[in-house]
């Protein structure tokens, strides 16, 4: 779909593949809610996908941690591939799979326990600690690394829900991170935050990107523009249009593409 | 004339206002409704409730006030000396509401005059004998106080409703006549309908919360004569419940420990039934079961919730007793002497329980946000693990609540323990042994022919108080818990 024309920068910049998606589909009983994806998400970089509300690019990235499990209509096909394994082959455990890729939501969901306790969930579940010390250099380290450890380390035993809503949502983040995951899903995580708290998750998605690949979806194409090196435009079920994210901002092959970013379509 | 008639008649008055008020806001307009302010039908209500509001508000004002205000006259007329020995003014005021009821059937049935029954100077004996040829029934022998009591009774009361049904009519044409002046095009009529409504409302419920004081009142003055008889020390300390019938007083032991430890045995045993299986049910229902199945089980558990509880107490003496018997009974284990016993009613009750936990579970399980699952799918939980750590958690206050509300429903339960546990009150931690608990203790006390005024009755009032206090208090404490729970997501 992806045509370069840039093909000698490309292969400069070239990374390892970390996702290979073909021929994706997803139906919601009768609804056909994603049509023939294929995009190949890279390692160690933040894709961003956009598009308008309902194009399906939310239900693509659930796609990719088998959160559609979880809803009884799904149905997924195609093959996805994490690391050449597809991750709907039979002896993939679903559960597993999330470990490995974490995934904040659009509204920060701290669970009603403590900071710590929310940070450690993660952890103790899949017994990533030894003892208490090494729980405790996790919930530092994750606190650390969500940019919000400064903030909370005084009250870690406070509950997680009384935090402000920028909080919150680096505490989710700081919690997907706790199980050290190799990838990363963010869904809208920024919607519900106000202009400043967005600045903080987005610096801190910038400096997440050395260790993981982060997939985000946003409704903001100036969000997307600023974190994410590449982009895919989703439109009525169809990827239109993935590449270089100054490519399709500034230069984009598809008439649609350019129509939503201008606003036009949306 | 009856009440009956009075309420109908004033009804007549309204619907007649109604009509015409109708008619003449219609016409203040020039015939057109939209020269209005309000609807036309507003103009005749605004009639028919002026009509009817003040008359039916006076009407249930003096039926209230006229029995006081004669009884107090006609006790008045009565010498202390016409009060027999051993009797008091209240059985001498009941003799002689009979005598007036006696006269007047026997005035309706022909056998005497009105004049007749009106005539003080009649003699006594004379009366007696008319008044039982007529098949009237009438104390052996009315005294001649009694009988002028009895006249002038029935004459104030018959004059008191002459009155009061000529107030009324005036006072429901009066109110008719007033709203129907007030009626024309600008009249507000519909913001009058608007507060007769509110007033309603308020009416209404207002009507439930006095009810529940009038309860508390009556329980309260009740327990409070019973402590004058019987010292509180004692009823809330006594270690021992023996209530003697033939004595009359003074000899009875009445404490009240041994049946609030008959209650909570049974009441944790049932919960020991009904919490496990009620939550666990609740889970699956609502984090397992598929929507089909769902919409089945739950309705069918909900069933058990609408079976009689004299049905559940059947299932305990003929089925559960029976069952138990021949495991710990002398055939088995030999820990059981009968079949009532708290295991019993416990068991029993705690089946009947089910249905208040896994319903109120199963709702606030419901309300934890989808957002507390999702975030725990995502790092990598399983279903259970999820429930376990997040779900539950999130849900607790609420399950708690519903477990509080259960349990205030089990210390109530009396037919379960009436023929489920037996009627003996005992301290005793053998659950096989049988027990009694507050509730059934109160059936009993009242339907014995205990004199009414003896601690042995009064007793249970104050039983009854001290088993409001607790379920109350487990009520607030459950409400509490299940507010602040609400205040978390919302």
């Amino acid at each position: 779909m992806y045509d370069a024309p840039h093909t000698a920068e490309m292969k400069v910049n070239q990374k390892e593949i970390k996702f290979d998606c073909r021929d994706c589909q997803v139906y919601y009983g009768d609804t056909h809610a994603i049509k023939d994806v294929s995009v190949q998400i890279e390692d160690k970089t933040v894709t961003a996908f956009i598009g308008p509300s309902g194009c399906g690019k939310s239900t693509f990235l659930r796609c990719l941690n088998r959160m559609n499990d979880t809803i009884d209509v799904a149905r997924v096909e195609g093959s996805f591939l994490l690391d050449g394994e597809n991750i709907y082959d039979k002896k993939v455990d679903p559960v597993q799979l999330r470990a490995k890729v974490g995934m904040v939501f659009q509204k920060p969901n701290p669970f009603p326990k403590s900071i710590y306790d929310n940070i450690a969930y993660g952890p103790r579940i899949h017994g990533l600690a030894k003892n208490k010390t090494d729980l405790d250099d996790i919930v530092e380290r994750s606190l650390r690394r969500g940019a919000i450890w400064d903030e909370v380390k005084d009250r870690l035993h406070a509950s997680g829900t009384g935090l402000s809503g920028g909080q919150q949502q680096r505490l989710c983040i700081a919690r997907a991170i706790a199980t050290e995951p190799e990838v990363l899903l963010m869904d809208e995580p920024c919607s519900a935050l106000d202009p400043i708290a967005t600045g903080q998750v987005e610096e801190l998605i910038d400096e997440l990107r050395e260790s993981y690949s982060v997939v985000i979806v946003t409704h903001s194409m100036q969000q997307a523009a600023r974190v994410s090196q590449k982009t895919a435009f989703f439109h009525l079920g169809n990827l239109v249009e993935y590449g270089e994210t100054g490519q399709i901002f500034t230069n984009p092959v598809d008439p649609r593409t350019e129509s939503y970013i201008t606003g036009r379509i949306g | 004339m009856p009440i009956f008639w009075l309420f109908l008649i004033v009804l007549a008055i309204a619907a007649v206002g109604f009509v015409i008020g109708r008619q003449r806001a219609l016409q203040s307009a020039g015939g057109d409704s939209r020269g209005l302010h309000s609807l036309p039908g507003y103009y005749g209500w605004n009639v028919a409730l002026k009509a009817m509001v003040p008359a039916f508000g006076l009407m249930v004002v003096w039926l209230l006030v006229q029995p006081i205000y004669v009884s107090s006259t006609v006790s008045g007329m009565i010498p202390e000396s016409a009060i027999a020995e051993g009797s008091s003014m209240g059985l001498v005021m009941a003799e002689v509401r009979r005598a007036a009821e006696g006269l007047d059937s026997a005035v309706a049935a022909g056998a005497i005059t009105e004049d007749f029954a009106r005539n003080a100077r009649a003699d006594v004996a004379d009366v007696t004998q008319r008044l039982k040829d007529a098949g009237q029934i009438v104390t052996s022998q009315i005294t001649q106080p009694v009988l002028r009591a009895a006249q002038e009774y029935r004459i104030l009361n018959n004059t008191g409703n002459l009155v009061m049904s000529g107030l009324v009519i005036a006072i429901a044409l009066a109110g008719a006549l007033y709203a129907l002046r007030e009626t024309n095009a600008v009249f507000r009529a519909r913001n009058v309908v608007e507060q007769g409504v509110r007033a309603l409302l308020i009416a209404a419920a207002s009507i439930a919360v006095l009810t529940t004081l009038g309860i508390v009142l009556s329980l309260v003055f009740n327990t409070i004569e019973f402590f004058r008889l019987y010292p509180a020390s004692e009823f809330f300390f006594g270690l021992n419940w023996a209530p003697s019938f033939s004595g009359r007083g003074g000899a009875s032991d009445l404490g009240i420990l041994p049946l609030l430890w008959g209650t909570l045995y049974i009441s944790i045993v049932a919960l020991l039934v009904a919490v496990p299986i009620g939550l666990f049910a609740a889970i699956y229902l609502s984090e397992y079961a598929s929507r089909r199945l769902r919409a089945v089980a739950k309705p069918a558990i909900e069933v058990l919730a609408g079976i009689p509880t004299i049905v559940y107490g059947l299932f305990a003496l003929l089925t559960v007793g029976p069952l138990l018997m021949e495991v710990f009974g002398k055939e088995g284990l030999g820990w059981m002497q009968s079949g009532t016993s708290v295991m019993t009613a416990g068991l029993v009750m705690g089946i009947m329980l089910i249905p208040f936990v896994s319903s109120l579970s199963d709702d606030i399980i419901n309300a934890v946000p989808q957002a507390m699952r999702d975030g725990s799918y995502g790092l990598g939980a399983t279903q259970s693990e999820t429930i376990r750590q997040v779900v539950l958690p999130a849900a607790l206050p609420g399950i708690v609540g519903a477990i509080l509300l259960a349990a205030s429903r089990a210390i109530g339960e009396t037919m379960i323990v009436v023929l489920g546990a037996g009627a003996a009150a005992r301290l005793d931690l053998n659950p096989f042994e049988a027990m009694t608990t507050v509730t059934a203790k109160i059936v009993s006390q009242l339907t014995g022919d205990a004199d009414f005024a003896s601690p042995e009755a009064l007793v249970a009032f104050a039983l009854g108080m001290t088993l409001f206090v607790i379920t109350l208090g487990l009520n607030i404490f459950a409400l509490y818990i299940v507010r602040k729970y609400r205040e978390q997501y919302e």
